[in-house]
């Protein structure tokens, strides 16, 4: 897929291209909004595969690089809205790793669309679907992640 | 006395009932007179109002049902009579010729499929045919054949005798006889249901057509394992319709065929129906004919705004006269259109009668046989203040036996019930029970052998998702030994083929790509286990949720997206090592938090169930809001009522009651709390295993609405009911509805605002019957039994009148200015006292929600774990729910939920022991270098430093490392992700277990390669 990809890296950019997006979703919030969206059938582009941990305070930023090492066009840290974490405050340090992580990103020179932060509870199906919807149409404008052969310019 | 509970009907209340009261320790026999348990849920296609697949949810239950080592299932078994008294009750059962040994039956249908002979099949509500010896339906528990004796060809002619003949086990038996067996047990549980209404009595509706049929067989044809698989079609021609009606009160709200009673549930199932049915062909035109939406429960009216809004579903307020069948044998409705004041006639193609509740005829039987009262409606009688005792001690109720109501309600009734029973039984717990025993664990073989189960769930998957293509990929994956596809994964057959498949080909390994893990996990897990595997061995793939319902639109994509769900479980799962849970002790002392009826009588269960409690109120006395009120709808003195639960509360040895405090502090997890209570500037300490939240809710004052706060002649109805503790003068007294509910700024309706308005309208005139009232109302919503008072309020004159809306009532110099809907006129009201009925809102519920970091909903009232399932439980362990705390509610409800929440919390407190989690982190001590970072972010306080010497080859020194407290630690797995040395291990969702997941993402899994027992995967 790599091959053809990068035979036709502007078409690519727009025609039928679909990103690959890794959502990181806690257990007790993110990934309950991710359900709740199925619930509510609100539908979103097939673009995101969520890794389910049980706080959002697990995800390591190195679990983040390795995504963006795997290939990922962008990657989504999820948690519950701060004070309602299920682990009394995992969500708080998620987001000073996440102040530390941004930084390194961007200075790798991924674009800071390609790395989200959001907080989602568990009954905000419509939000999920959104943010899905949202950050797909978002990278789809980027095109394929600089770290891929064919998103090298 | 004996410590077992009969549990006597096997729907949804008497399956939690005897869930819970096997939970808490006692022998539960759960009698079903059909075949299979599961009840009027499992013909269900989908509930209200989150439209959760009913099965789904229900399946789980049944499966935990027949699984329960302390549950004895009496299928196909009537109850005869129960005798005796509270504490010994003799009951005796008839346990029906089935013709079929349930203990040789595999249920592997071989009979049903050769047997000749076709008769209407009652789950499909007579829309499709069964055979005469058929397993109800999929999910059937237990999964065994019957044999239907009144038309069986052998039974009736003595020739046939085929599924003899096919029965690989030599199960079917012809000679079998009915037989009568005696149950000695300390008390029973009456959960015997109801019985849909019959229409053919009502000729109007022409119940005769093919195309008039019930909601439950409307139900049948939305469902996937329906007779048309989930196609809504005509009887007639087979064709698709394009104009539906719902015909609302079918059976309901009549007196002429002596159905007084309002059947609570028909306005949300038939807009629920019609949501299904509008999503499956968005061509559909809906119309409702209705009396008034009630739309009373929480999400229930936002279901109902939704219906409309987004579904365009057309609500009409008129009840059709008749249904008349024209030329070409098409149906019209008759009716008289409000706007107009005209007689309409209306073509349907299809018109769906939403059919009433009535009581079951074994209710009837059962309680004249045993002496059990019951009410005006033929319900079984209870009090409010005793929502689930009957007139026998001993006996309990609950569900739709003791009077029409939803799911949610119905299940609180049920955990309120089994609460009662225990409580009656307390000193004999734990004395006829049995622990649940699994298989030795295999020992696993070094290489993976990973099974893969792909589900259709129905339709619900396999309409978008091709299953087949996702099983012959998961087959190609490196480490899958084998993959197979099944159309409910969850149900007991499934389990059943999974265990086998396990056994079979010495599975390692298993996979299940169907739905959350949130709901489903442990329901795999305990198979897994049945089968000899650690549960954390098995893996869910979510194609449900995440997948098939949020790309139907894109077959395509979704199937590959499943694929690649399942790869990324499949290269998890890999790496998936057994861990274990740990026994810790546990405190067994329960915290409830609100000194109101809820709070009260939750504590007050636990207390006779033999725990001790902490009571805990903010205010100076107990009593809450029902200390606000001056009479009861049935014409009781809250006072009264309160004066004799504070009693039984105060008197009461296991409760120590703490006044003017409120909780402040609180640590620790399911089993093992330990929080501060500020009292009078005063902090106390106090430990407990479960918590009930019942600190419920207060009225909305509504400053600014309709002069509040202007003119002294506008109260509040909470004003009023102070006022009519003395009679008062006014002579027109005007209410008016839905202030401040049912409204832009808070969508929800109030659920108690029409009955208080009806009560107190009628206090009124009983006291001055010259008196003029006048209530203003949108929907009158007097559900359920409560349909009674509305009648003997415009019996005793009291004018209800409708007003739209957009066009709300004006009050203006001491007068009322409503535009009367039916009349189309404005209509002036002179009033001396103006009454607004105002909606409870949600109280400092933020407070507590910070302390136990439990979820709010969007109106800041509590959120329970499952709305429908778990309507007292938090997703949090140990902690549960009651009372207006969860949604406003009536007393009869808030009482029935403390209960039920107090029944919940016993159902931890008589536990021995907790189990730890076993996903929990783990120390690599080599590799720490007892920095300490691990100690300062864990909430839990599960890591700690300790001292180590460590010899190295030549210098022996001092140095800290860190090691974690399995009973503390709750696996979030936050120091494994701020650990630098990268010491620890969160189990289950290592950074290598993550980080294979990501890989076969982006690149997909080639090879699974094993050496000495560690797999590294390639991709």
């Amino acid at each position: 897929m790599s091959a053809e990809s990068a035979a036709a890296p502007a078409a690519a950019k727009t025609d039928g291209w679909e990103p690959k997006i890794v959502a990181f979703c806690c257990n007790w919030c993110s990934y309950g909004g991710a359900d709740s969206a199925g619930m509510g059938r609100f539908q979103q582009p097939a673009s995101t595969r969520i890794i389910r941990v049980m706080c959002s305070g697990r995800i390591d930023p190195l679990h983040v690089f390795n995504a963006f090492l795997e290939g990922a066009d962008a990657v989504l840290v999820t948690g519950c809205h701060i004070g309602d974490c299920h682990y009394v405050n995992g969500n708080d340090k998620t987001k000073i790793k996440y102040k530390y992580l941004e930084n390194v990103v961007h200075e790798l020179g991924i674009e800071k669309e390609r790395l989200q932060l959001n907080w989602i509870s568990a009954s905000e199906g419509e939000k999920f679907a959104n943010f899905i919807r949202d950050v797909t149409a978002q990278i789809k404008k980027l095109g394929p992640s600089p770290l891929k052969p064919e998103g090298v310019a | 006395m004996k410590g077992s509970v009969a549990v006597v009907g096997g729907g949804i209340a008497g399956i939690q009932a005897a869930l819970d009261l096997a939970d808490s320790g006692f022998k539960t026999y759960l009698i079903e007179s059909r075949p299979s348990i599961g009840g009027v849920m499992s013909q269900l296609d989908k509930t209200f109002p989150t439209n959760d697949c009913a099965m789904c949810i229900l399946s789980p239950k049944l499966v935990e049902t027949a699984r329960h080592p302390n549950i004895e299932l009496l299928s196909y078994s009537d109850v005869k009579s129960i005798t005796g008294k509270a504490g010994d009750f003799k009951v005796k059962v008839i346990r029906k010729a089935r013709y079929v040994d349930e203990t040789k039956c595999t249920g592997c249908g071989s009979c049903t499929e050769k047997c000749p002979s076709k008769v209407a099949d009652e789950y499909n509500a007579g829309m499709a045919r069964r055979k005469s010896i058929y397993i109800p339906f999929a999910q059937a528990i237990p999964r065994v054949a019957t044999i239907d004796a009144a038309h069986c060809i052998y039974l009736t002619k003595g020739k046939c005798g085929m599924c003899k003949k096919v029965c690989g086990p030599k199960a079917v038996d012809y000679e079998q006889k009915d037989k009568e067996v005696e149950l000695n047990v300390g008390s029973v549980v009456l959960a015997t249901g109801f019985k849909p209404f019959d229409p053919s009595v009502l000729k109007q509706y022409r119940f005769d057509h093919p195309d008039v049929i019930t909601a439950l067989q409307f139900e049948r044809l939305l469902s996937a394992s329906g007779p048309t698989q989930g196609h809504v079609t005509k009887q007639t021609d087979g064709k698709v319709p394009k104009n539906i009606a719902f015909i609302q009160c079918v059976g309901s709200r009549n007196p002429r065929i002596n159905r007084k009673h309002c059947s609570s549930v028909c306005c949300m199932y038939a807009t629920k129906e019609s949501i299904i049915a509008k999503e499956h062909d968005p061509e559909l035109n809906i119309t409702i004919f209705h009396i008034d939406i009630r739309a009373y429960g929480k999400n229930f009216e936002e279901f109902y705004n939704r219906a409309q809004r987004e579904y365009g579903i057309k609500y009409i307020n008129s009840r059709p006269s008749e249904v008349t069948v024209g030329p070409n044998n098409a149906l019209s409705l008759k009716y008289e259109d409000f706007n107009t004041g005209d007689l309409v006639s209306k073509n349907f193609d299809m018109v769906v009668l939403s059919i009433g509740l009535d009581p079951a005829d074994s209710t009837h039987a059962l309680a004249k046989s045993s002496g059990i009262a019951l009410d005006d409606f033929g319900n079984i009688a209870t009090s409010i203040e005793n929502p689930v005792e009957t007139s026998v001690a001993g006996i309990y109720v609950c569900g739709v036996a003791q009077g029409p109501k939803d799911i949610p309600d119905t299940v609180a009734q049920a955990s309120a019930a089994a609460s009662k029973a225990a409580a009656l039984l307390s000193p004999e717990r734990g004395t006829l029970i049995k622990e649940r025993k699994f298989p030795e664990e295999k020992k696993l073989s070094i290489e993976p052998r990973i099974g893969v189960f792909v589900c259709h769930c129905g339709i619900n998957i396999g309409s978008v998702v091709n299953v087949p293509q996702v099983v012959e990929y998961a087959k190609t994956l490196p480490g899958v030994t084998y993959a197979q596809e099944m159309l409910y994964a969850c149900s007991s057959d499934s389990q059943v083929t999974i265990k086998d498949a396990i056994s079979k080909n010495d599975l390692n390994r298993v996979v299940v790509a169907s739905c959350t893990p949130r709901t489903h996990e442990p329901l795999f897990q305990n198979t897994c286990r049945e089968a000899g595997l650690n549960p954390y061995l098995f893996e869910l793939a979510n194609i449900r949720e995440h997948c098939s319902w949020v790309h139907s639109k894109e077959k395509e994509r979704a199937t590959e997206k499943a694929k690649g769900i399942v790869q990324m479980a499949v290269a998890k799962s890999a790496l998936f090592q057994p861990l274990y849970k740990q026994k810790v002790d546990l405190i067994n002392k329960a915290l409830v938090l609100g000194g109101g009826v809820a709070g009260m009588t939750a504590a007050l269960d636990i207390a006779n169930n033999g725990y001790h409690v902490t009571l805990v109120e903010k205010e100076k006395e107990l009593g809450g809001m029902l200390r606000e009120m001056t009479e009861l709808y049935d014409g009781k003195k809250p006072a009264d009522v309160l004066k004799e639960l504070i009693g039984k509360v105060s008197g009461n040895k296991n409760i120590k009651i703490i006044n003017e405090a409120k909780l402040i502090k609180v640590e620790g997890y399911l089993g093992n709390f330990k929080g501060t209570i500020l009292a009078s500037g005063k902090e106390l300490p106090v430990d407990f295993g479960a918590a009930v939240v019942a600190t419920g809710a207060r009225n909305l004052e509504p400053s600014g609405l309709f002069e509040y706060g202007k003119d002294s002649h506008v109260v509040t109805q909470a004003q009023l009911e102070k006022m009519l503790a003395n009679s008062i003068s006014a002579k027109n007294v005007t209410m008016i509805q839905c202030v401040g509910a049912r409204s832009k700024e808070r969508e929800y309706c109030g659920r108690t605002c029409c009955v208080d308005a009806v009560k107190n309208a009628i206090r009124i005139k009983k006291t001055n019957s010259s008196a003029n009232v006048y209530v203003l109302y949108r929907d009158m919503r007097t559900y359920g039994v409560m349909e009674k008072l509305y009648g003997n309020a415009r019996e005793l004159g009291v004018v209800f009148i409708k007003y739209e809306p957009e066009n709300p009532p004006k009050v203006q110099n001491g007068s009322v200015i409503v535009h009367d809907v039916m009349l189309n006129l404005d209509i002036e009201l002179a009033s001396d006292l103006i009454v607004l009925s105002t909606p409870l809102v949600a109280g400092e519920n933020e407070e507590i929600n910070q302390l136990f970091k439990i979820p709010l909903d969007k109106n800041k009232f509590f959120l329970e774990a499952h709305p429908k399932l778990r309507p007292v439980d938090f997703a949090t362990d140990g902690i549960f729910l009651c009372g207006s705390a969860q949604a406003p509610k009536l007393i009869e409800e808030a009482i029935s939920q403390a209960s039920a929440a107090a029944s919940r919390a016993c159902t931890i407190l008589s536990r021995k022991f907790i189990e730890t989690e076993g996903a929990i982190s783990i120390v690599n001590e080599a590799k720490c270098i007892g920095c300490g970072t691990c100690v300062t972010v864990c909430p839990y306080n599960a890591p700690s430093l300790y001292d180590v010497t460590v010899k190295a080859e030549e210098v022996t020194y001092t140095t800290k490392k860190s090691k974690i407290n399995a009973a503390s630690c709750k696996g979030c797995g936050s120091c494994a992700a701020a650990c630098p040395a990268g010491a620890i291990t969160a189990q289950h969702f290592s950074s290598k277990e993550i980080g294979e997941a990501i890989d076969a993402f982006q690149k997909g899994v080639k090879s699974i390669s094993l050496e000495k027992g560690v797999v590294e995967v390639t991709v």
